[in-house]
């Protein structure tokens, strides 16, 4: 699969602070990437730059192959995080325009906004103005002019925010179906659940840098450490746990069982096969939990965070 | 349609159609000629006040100089004490009483005049009766030295110097006043215009950063023409209010005059006051024929042209600065700080317009301020009536055009970088240095 959007080696200064040190990421085709990082990484620049509202020091932008230019407004969609609409203009007028200013035509961009409007179900809010609506509702129609025109690159930051359970979910469904339809996405996020959920592809920023990058589950892949969490029910609980303590690196575990069972973690070394090590436990008692332990992005997040 | 048409489209539209903007534009005139009106009338009312004077004249040399006339009758008391003649004024209720004192020598007659009356009287009254007396001592004085009087009145001339350049270009006083009229018309009507729309301006520039659409818009557009786009459409909607304001002030200004028969030229500005000095031939049809003549002097072509050149170039040149304000700061109470550095030069153009202008309009100051790009646009606007030499003009133009594109571009830079900064109010310092980003 090709990528639609290739950063190489950008950089960015303001003044004497780095904001972007030789950044390269590279978003294939059709997927959801996920930008992470703390807070003040980069994220937001690098962003900026990708939607031309920030120009880079040095590096190339790619998009679809092309060096990024004027011409590609019209295929990034892009929902910032600091977001807001014009609060004394109505609904459907500010639509209209923001979709106008990406290149719509007047009458595309009504037909289009009619079809969204229908179904997310807000078509009374055309005549309101965007000082009578909830910050959800705000939201929505955000959203609505993010992906209106089409675009080939949708960039989300925390698109979540703002948005009860029954609306995030809403969104979320709709981010899936744009991808289903054949967009690419960005997605930059704190929520990592959501990441999880969403994300094929990442790359964490960290102080300007990035410091990882690839697909989400070659990078949790490499940072499995062969742990099985493990809840067994043996005559003798004590006496057993002792014996493992001895063969395998151990550690407690917990997680809701229904008796009394024991619960723990257990590190195999590269030799070791989880299968011998089940058919091992099979013959000390009842097994009733089995599982391997695969790091969560918030694990791989934070650890790696950590470690620079 | 193109963006820059877009973007200048919603700022007109949202200008035009907000409510309090509507509402300035229909009730301004109305208030500003309802003022207008109630002054006018209110002064008619003054000047058609019957006032009666008492004059008790002890020498008897000055009595005959005050005739009844108008709006004040004079009441010479005769053979009366000046306590006797105190009293009857104040029973009769009469405005006040003039009293010459029982002196021999004229020339000594000043120390013994006197006015009472029971509030302090208005200055020109004052003036009007002292000069009434001047003329009539003045007169005697010359009697007594064997001069006729009647020869002095037949001797009398009125000279009104007819100037003319070596172009052969006729001006005359009427002229200067005519000249001085429009251009400061035009100048301060520039700077009027740049205060408030400049003003609007930066808080639609504001707005945007406040509710937070900004990013949404650059993803779309270059901040650049965001900029322009809202300069134009502002200008436009000012252009709008200003044309209403005109039609509705004219219509409005009409009717008062005709319905209630208030004369508004009753109340006088400094300026129309200086045409009436300037203007002091007697005969009304002259003086019409006069102003006509003055206009047909002005260089109407160039006044024209300079005048939306001028007032373009300075309107843009402000306004780009305007709008940089808006977009470094975050709310209105921090641009105070910013906004006086460009105050001053538009106020010190406005003085020197109406202070140095009038005195020589090609004297030094004048036509130096009118190089100066801050300073041209007012300065200039109001010398060309006078006649300015076209390669100043051109120069001058050259100057703000050049000024202007680097005011653009500077206040392109820090918009851009200012209108995604939030948070801390930036200081000079960081100013500068965002241009470098």
């Amino acid at each position: 699969m090709s990528n639609l959007l290739e950063v190489k080696n950008v950089s960015k200064n303001f003044g004497s602070f780095t904001a972007l040190n030789k950044i390269s990421i590279a978003v294939p085709k059709g997927s959801i990437y996920g930008l992470l990082g703390p807070n003040g990484a980069g994220k937001t620049t690098l962003i900026r730059v990708v939607n031309q509202i920030t120009m880079p020091d040095s590096g190339q932008v790619f998009l679809d192959n092309e060096p990024l230019n004027g011409t590609h407004i019209k295929d990034i969609g892009y929902l910032p995080e600091e977001r807001g609409l014009y609060k004394s203009m109505k609904v459907g007028e500010q639509a209209l325009y923001l979709a106008q200013l990406k290149g719509l035509s007047h009458k595309e961009a009504k037909a289009k906004l009619k079809y969204w409007f229908e179904r997310l179900e807000i078509g009374d809010w055309w005549n309101k103005k965007i000082q009578e609506l909830s910050k959800g509702m705000a939201q929505k129609i955000q959203f609505v002019v993010t992906v209106l025109h089409q675009p080939k690159l949708l960039i989300f930051d925390e698109p979540f925010s703002g948005f009860d359970p029954i609306n995030a979910n809403l969104i979320k469904d709709e981010i899936l179906k744009l991808r289903e339809d054949g967009a690419t996405v960005i997605f930059s996020t704190h929520r990592m659940e959501s990441v999880e959920e969403l994300c094929d592809d990442i790359a964490l920023l960290h102080q300007s840098n990035k410091i990882l990058d690839g697909k989400l589950m070659d990078i949790k892949r490499q940072y499995k450490t062969n742990t099985y969490e493990v809840g067994i029910l043996a005559k003798q609980n004590d006496v057993l746990k002792k014996e493992l303590s001895d063969k395998f690196q151990i550690s407690e575990a917990s997680f809701k069982t229904l008796g009394n069972e024991l619960k723990l973690n257990i590190k195999l070394s590269d030799k070791e096969k989880p299968n011998d090590l089940l058919a091992y436990l099979c013959q000390q008692g009842d097994v009733c939990h089995f599982v391997e332990l695969i790091p969560s992005v918030n694990d791989i997040f934070i650890q790696t965070v950590k470690n620079h | 349609m193109n963006h820059l048409s877009l973007i200048i489209k919603r700022e007109y539209l949202t200008k035009v159609k907000n409510k309090s903007f509507i509402v300035m534009t229909i009730l301004s005139p109305i208030i500003m000629i309802a003022l207008i009106s109630v002054v006018a009338y209110l002064s008619q009312l003054n000047n058609d006040k019957q006032r009666i004077i008492a004059i008790l004249d002890e020498t008897g040399m000055v009595k005959e100089a005050f005739k009844s006339e108008g709006k004040i009758t004079y009441n010479i008391f005769e053979n009366m004490s000046l306590e006797d003649a105190k009293e009857l004024v104040k029973q009769t209720e009469s405005y006040g009483l003039l009293h010459v004192d029982a002196i021999s020598n004229l020339d000594s007659i000043s120390n013994h005049i006197k006015f009472y009356s029971k509030e302090s009287p208005s200055l020109t009254m004052i003036s009007d009766l002292e000069f009434k007396i001047e003329k009539k001592i003045e007169n005697l004085k010359l009697q007594e030295k064997g001069v006729d009087i009647a020869m002095i009145q037949d001797a009398k001339t009125s000279i009104n110097i007819l100037q003319e350049s070596f172009e052969g270009e006729e001006t005359s006083k009427i002229d200067s006043v005519i000249k001085l009229f429009f251009g400061g018309a035009s100048g301060y009507l520039l700077f009027m215009f740049i205060i408030i729309y400049g003003n609007m301006i930066m808080r639609s520039v504001i707005e945007e950063k406040t509710s937070r659409i900004i990013e949404i818009i650059i993803s779309s557009v270059k901040p650049m023409q965001l900029m322009l786009g809202k300069i134009i459409g502002t200008s436009l909607a000012g252009l709008t209010q200003f044309i209403i304001w005109l039609f509705i002030g004219g219509a409005l200004l009409f009717s008062v005059s005709i319905i209630f028969g208030v004369d508004i030229s009753q109340t006088q500005t400094p300026n129309q006051q200086m045409m009436g000095e300037a203007m002091q031939n007697p005969d009304l049809n002259m003086q019409v024929q006069d102003i006509f003549n003055s206009l047909d002097h002005l260089p109407m072509t160039n006044l024209i042209i300079a005048f939306i050149l001028f007032f373009i170039g300075g309107y843009f040149l402000y306004s780009s600065l305007y709008a940089a304000i808006g977009a470094a700061v975050d709310n209105e109470t921090d641009t105070q700080q910013f906004i006086m550095p460009i105050l001053m030069p538009l106020i010190l153009a406005v003085y020197i317009g109406f202070f140095t202008v009038i005195e020589d309009p090609h004297g030094t100051v004048s036509t130096v301020f009118s190089f100066i790009p801050f300073t041209s646009p007012v300065v200039m606007l109001m010398r060309i009536p006078f006649g300015v030499p076209l390669w100043q003009q051109l120069v001058s133009f050259l100057l703000l055009m050049a000024t202007f594109i680097f005011t653009v571009w500077f206040a392109a830079k820090i918009y851009r970088v200012g209108i995604l900064m939030y948070g801390k109010k930036p200081t000079y310092k960081e100013l500068l240095k965002w241009i470098k980003y």
